[in-house]
């Protein structure tokens, strides 16, 4: 358990350098970088997710969110209220849906974020988009089956036009969209996300 | 010290990596308010193109983003019909485009196109986007996605982006519709009251 331990935080340490490295050599054009050399970069990435991602993973001590009854539902003052209750706790918060299928998609890396980082003050919150119809007939049954354990609430506020704004006016409406915030400090994303890109985006904030 | 050494090496690798593999190409906006659209000629599920300019007598057009797979498009169907209806006679034909890849989404494949407008008979063409070349020009980003276009001498001037009305899962709890108060302003020679709205929707698959 200590040389996982130290392992990790050697892992941590060396990302933030390694940042600083890529500010250095690449140019950064809004959210992302263009860097020469793609290809060789892609196989060397593979072969160091089997090098180091499997260290980092934590022990097994899931919180499945076994045979929930009751989904959370909440209107948009109960979205702010819920991811502004501690200001210094990382929220995470992925709109998505059961019928959405890049969303189904990135849910794992979704899942695996906050699993690894619930030691770290973040939370994962999987905020669906689902029809409140459905609960019982699509999104409980998703849970169960995929297992989610990561937070999941129901977001059912009608008046779109007014709330999505409010979570980011740059948010055209389409979900896959991830909000991640920490105090009065908040990104937006529009798009689909790797593990490995979520977990630079968590950098970034 | 040497496991370090080329470990480091390597996490600077995987970092500069993941930005690279993921590098997207600059996003066009689309039209805003005000633009004037494009016209275009695409195949409609019986067989033959339309086009805007086939419209002579129309005074604009309520063209709508949709597709078969997404449940908000699903859910606003019969709107659609509705707003075709009600408009058409009186200058605003609705035009539907499937913008979706259906190599991506099989599900909203021409064949598919034709049988959903056959089983919901849709009053409107229900034209499918080949090679998905019409929406980006439009900025559509999600279905459904609405433009209300206004026919003028500098050609047809899109008026209203957004949602058909303000509540796109909850039909019965719509409070305002958004498409119909921009046609009515517009038939009445009176500004659109509300000209962008937002709402949830299937981002476009191509």
């Amino acid at each position: 358990m200590n040389v996982l331990g130290y392992y990790k935080i050697e892992c941590k340490n060396l990302n933030s350098f390694v940042l600083k490295f890529v500010n250095l050599i690449c140019v950064k054009r809004d959210l992302n970088y263009i860097c020469p050399m793609k290809k060789l970069m892609f196989i060397l990435t593979v072969f160091f997710a089997f090098s180091c991602g499997d260290d980092t993973k934590k022990d097994e001590a899931l919180n499945v969110q076994a045979e929930s009854s009751s989904i959370e539902i909440v209107d948009f003052e109960g979205y702010e209220k819920m991811i502004s209750e501690d200001a210094d706790k990382t929220y995470v918060v992925n709109f998505w849906a059961t019928w959405c299928k890049p969303c189904i998609q990135e849910l794992p890396a979704f899942e695996k974020l906050n699993e690894a980082y619930s030691d770290k003050n973040v939370e994962v919150i999987l905020v669906s988009l689902d029809f409140k119809t459905q609960v019982d007939s699509k999104l409980k049954p998703f849970i169960k089956k995929k297992n989610i354990a990561s937070r999941v609430v129901l977001m059912d506020d009608s008046k779109e036009n007014e709330w999505l704004p409010k979570v980011s006016q740059s948010w055209s409406g389409a979900i896959p969209a991830t909000v991640i915030k920490k105090g009065s400090k908040q990104i937006f994303y529009e798009q689909s996300f790797s593990y490995e890109e979520l977990e630079e985006a968590l950098k970034n904030i | 010290m040497k496991t370090l050494k080329v470990l480091t090496l390597l996490a600077m690798i995987v970092v500069v990596s993941a930005f690279a593999v993921n590098t997207i190409d600059a996003v066009v906006d689309g039209y805003k308010v005000g633009d004037t659209a494009t016209d275009f000629s695409l195949k409609n599920v019986d067989g033959k193109m339309v086009s805007l300019a086939d419209y002579p007598k129309a005074k604009g057009f309520v063209v709508i983003f949709t597709c078969n797979s997404c449940p908000f498009s699903v859910a606003n169907e019969d709107r659609i019909i509705a707003l075709d209806k009600k408009y058409k006679n009186q200058g605003y034909p609705v035009i539907a485009i499937n913008p979706n890849n259906p190599e991506l989404k099989p599900e909203d494949s021409f064949e598919n196109m034709k049988k959903r407008a056959s089983s919901k008979n849709f009053t409107f063409p229900y034209l499918f986007d080949e090679g998905q070349e019409i929406y980006p020009q439009y900025g559509a980003t999600k279905t459904p996605h609405t433009y209300v276009l206004q026919k003028t001498d500098k050609g047809n001037v899109v008026r209203y982006i957004g949602s058909i009305d303000d509540s796109s899962r909850d039909e019965s709890a719509v409070s305002s519709k958004y498409v119909e108060d921009a046609i009515d302003a517009l038939l009445a020679n009176k500004e659109v009251p509300v000209t962008n709205t937002k709402a949830i929707g299937c981002s476009i698959k191509s």
